[in-house]
């Protein structure tokens, strides 16, 4: 769910000066979150402790985290460029495409995480299919997280050079060392904590943007006039223009936004990408665990104000036009990538732009910590404790984790590097990264809901919906003419056929897993128990009151997704 | 919001740090009333940093207040 492509291409001018007082407010940020990590080095002694912060957060926190781990701030960034290209269109990532499978996850699949007691959604395939599933996914999930979170690291240098004049080298050493100390000594619970105060401040330091922002424009309808004023298209409507694939900025058709993003594509990054469900294992019961998403949902229907707005405000109120990449290299103009900035630097001064570049480098922070934390436990329970040591005492493992945190830093700023050579590095690795996101939700939730699919059946669904993934991605790659295939239009542009591939590989994964759990003999159900709807005793939430129950809350922020996208329409 | 009854909650952390951004933006803001900087932004006539300063403020000493480590000591 990144947004980077076209960050590389940023001209090298600088946009903003600080202050003293601005250096001052970055420089306590660091000084803060190191110091949360050396606080909390006690607390982690044992695996649970280190690796799911002991099962002792509370849904809040957990729930804060969920979402801070995502809103990186090549998130906030990407989608605020993405929102000056695609116009509101862009809400649809945070909206359709992360409401209703944060919920799902929430009350449907929160249960079998749980009450498996897996460490990580590797170790659940592990209980559910057996030894070869668990391998596939938590090699390439390992593989994946290291690489993105170089390609992130590089990408966040790489605008703090341009935005503030900063060194590359000293950018990537100091934060992403940051990060290493911190997750290091404090394990998932400093990487949570440090989540939770990077959250805060992510909204503390954007919220001026859309305030001031509306202030200036004259409120929602005075900025959709003035959009209407400069640009000839629609950029103000969610769902008006999604008829054909030719009638809106992003070239896709409504049933891409549904099928493809709203079910695939969102749903496998959010109810199986370790990344986030690591913060939600940690919970500490059942309810909290449940509730936890529920509260993310929640909040992640908010991020719009911080992130799409500026890109929109950006649209109705800076006196220049943002362009492509490659024509802002050329015309020595301003990009789309750097819309953000630019409103930052439009509404804040002193101090207040201090506070809004620590809000993107926190996101930053909590994006990376987000993939350490998660490329340590993987590696840790999934690789090495599975293949190379399986009796080990549960200091070993710890130490191993604390190594592997600071080898994952390593690895990732040597990815770092390798982009800064190859650049095109990173269109191969995102793609790769979609690859196996969403067979893996074929997998995980046939494994969870059907208690016919066997250990042969997930494991070659899970291997044939990622094979099908690359090969219909160097198919488009090797002869173009093929998108109108893939992506049922020619007029369909790179996001739509992110969309239509990512649902083509669910269904060749959900239709061979299906095929070969029928020719292949039935697991007892007793080994279910725990792992599989209809096997599983969910426990009891007991007699508490309206307010306390999940569902309740699920409901009223399902209600508050419909009201938005009708208001929106 | 915090970790068993041993940990100092995550929230009196972040009550410290907005407190002290509070009293920096607002310093900065009052500082800019009687220097005006070269190149003044956009409604700088709203003096957003004094307020967004003060809110900081109010909502470091809440917090601060709300999860200090004594005040949990005495419960």
């Amino acid at each position: 769910m990144h947004v980077i492509p076209g960050l590389f291409l940023l001209p090298s001018s600088r946009l903003i000066s600080l202050e003293g007082v601005d250096i001052a407010i970055i420089a306590i940020y660091f000084a803060a979150v190191l110091l949360i990590g050396f606080y909390l080095k006690g607390q982690s002694r044992t695996g649970d402790d280190f690796f799911l912060a002991g099962r002792e957060m509370t849904a809040w926190i957990a729930g804060l985290s969920f979402l801070s781990a995502n809103l990186g701030s090549l998130e906030l960034m990407g989608w605020a460029a993405a929102s000056y290209q695609y116009g509101i269109l862009a809400t649809h990532w945070y909206w359709i495409g992360a409401i209703p499978a944060m919920l799902f996850l929430g009350l449907v699949m929160m249960p079998f995480y749980y009450i498996s007691k897996t460490h990580s959604v590797p170790g659940y395939l592990q209980l559910r299919f057996g030894e070869p599933s668990r391998a596939l996914s938590a090699v390439s999930f390992a593989f994946m997280t290291v690489l993105m979170s170089g390609i992130n690291m590089y990408s966040m240098a790489l605008v703090m050079k341009v935005v503030l004049g900063w060194d590359i080298n000293f950018s990537i050493w100091v934060s992403s060392l940051t990060v290493a100390v911190y997750v290091a000594l404090g394990g998932l619970r400093s990487a949570i904590f440090n989540e939770v105060l990077q959250f805060v401040l992510i909204w503390l330091g954007s919220l001026l943007i859309p305030i001031l922002g509306l202030i200036e424009a004259g409120g929602w309808q005075g900025l959709q006039q003035r959009i209407a004023h400069n640009f000839n298209q629609d950029y103000t409507h969610l769902w008006r223009t999604l008829g054909s694939f030719s009638a809106n900025p992003m070239g896709i058709h409504w049933t891409g936004i549904v099928l493809g993003l709203g079910w695939v594509i969102s749903f496998g990054y959010w109810t199986t990408d370790f990344l986030v469900v690591q913060r939600v294992l940690a919970a500490r019961d059942l309810r909290s665990a449940k509730m936890a998403p529920v509260i993310g949902a929640g909040f992640k229907m908010l991020v719009p104000f911080i992130v799409i707005l500026p890109g929109l405000l950006g649209l109705g109120v800076l006196p220049m036009k943002l362009v492509g990449e490659g024509a802002a290299v050329a015309s020595g103009g301003h990009s789309y990538n750097e819309v953000l900035p630019l409103m930052l630097a439009r509404y804040c001064g002193p101090g207040l732009l201090g506070l809004g570049i620590t809000a993107l480098i926190a996101g930053f922070m909590s994006g990376m910590a987000g993939n350490v934390s998660a490329f340590a436990t993987v590696w840790t329970y999934d690789i090495y404790r599975a293949f190379m040591n399986r009796k080990a005492t549960d200091a070993h493992y710890v130490g191993m984790g604390r190594w592997c945190t600071i080898i994952g830093v390593l690895i990732s700023i040597g990815t770092a590097y390798l982009v800064m050579q190859f650049q095109s590095i990173m269109d191969y690795v995102q793609a790769l990264f979609s690859f196996f996101i969403a067979p893996l939700f074929g997998t995980v939730l046939l494994g969870m809901l059907w208690k016919r699919a066997t250990p042969a059946g997930g494991f070659w669904g899970l291997l044939a919906g990622t094979l099908s993934s690359i090969g219909m991605w160097a198919w488009v790659k090797a002869d173009p003419s093929a998108l109108r295939i893939i992506a049922l239009s020619p007029d369909a542009r790179d996001m739509a056929e992110n969309m239509y591939r990512g649902l083509w590989s669910w269904i060749i994964c959900v239709a061979v897993t299906y095929a070969v759990s029928m020719m292949t003999a039935p697991l007892p159900e007793k080994s279910l128990a725990g792992l599989v709807y209809g096997c599983t005793e969910i426990p009891s939430e007991g007699a508490i009151p309206l307010h306390h129950r999940p569902a309740f809350w699920a409901a009223i922020v399902i209600v508050v997704f419909f009201a938005l996208n009708l208001y929106f329409w | 919001m915090s970790h068993g009854n041993k940990v100092i909650s995550i929230w009196f952390f972040i009550g410290a740090l907005l407190l002290i951004y509070g009293i920096l933006i607002t310093g900065a803001g009052i500082h800019g009333l009687a220097h005006p900087p070269t190149t003044e932004v956009v409604l700088s006539n709203l003096h957003a940093a004094i307020w967004w300063g003060a809110l900081l403020i109010v909502l470091g000493a809440v917090y601060l207040y709300l999860y200090a480590p004594s005040r949990k000591n005495r419960s």
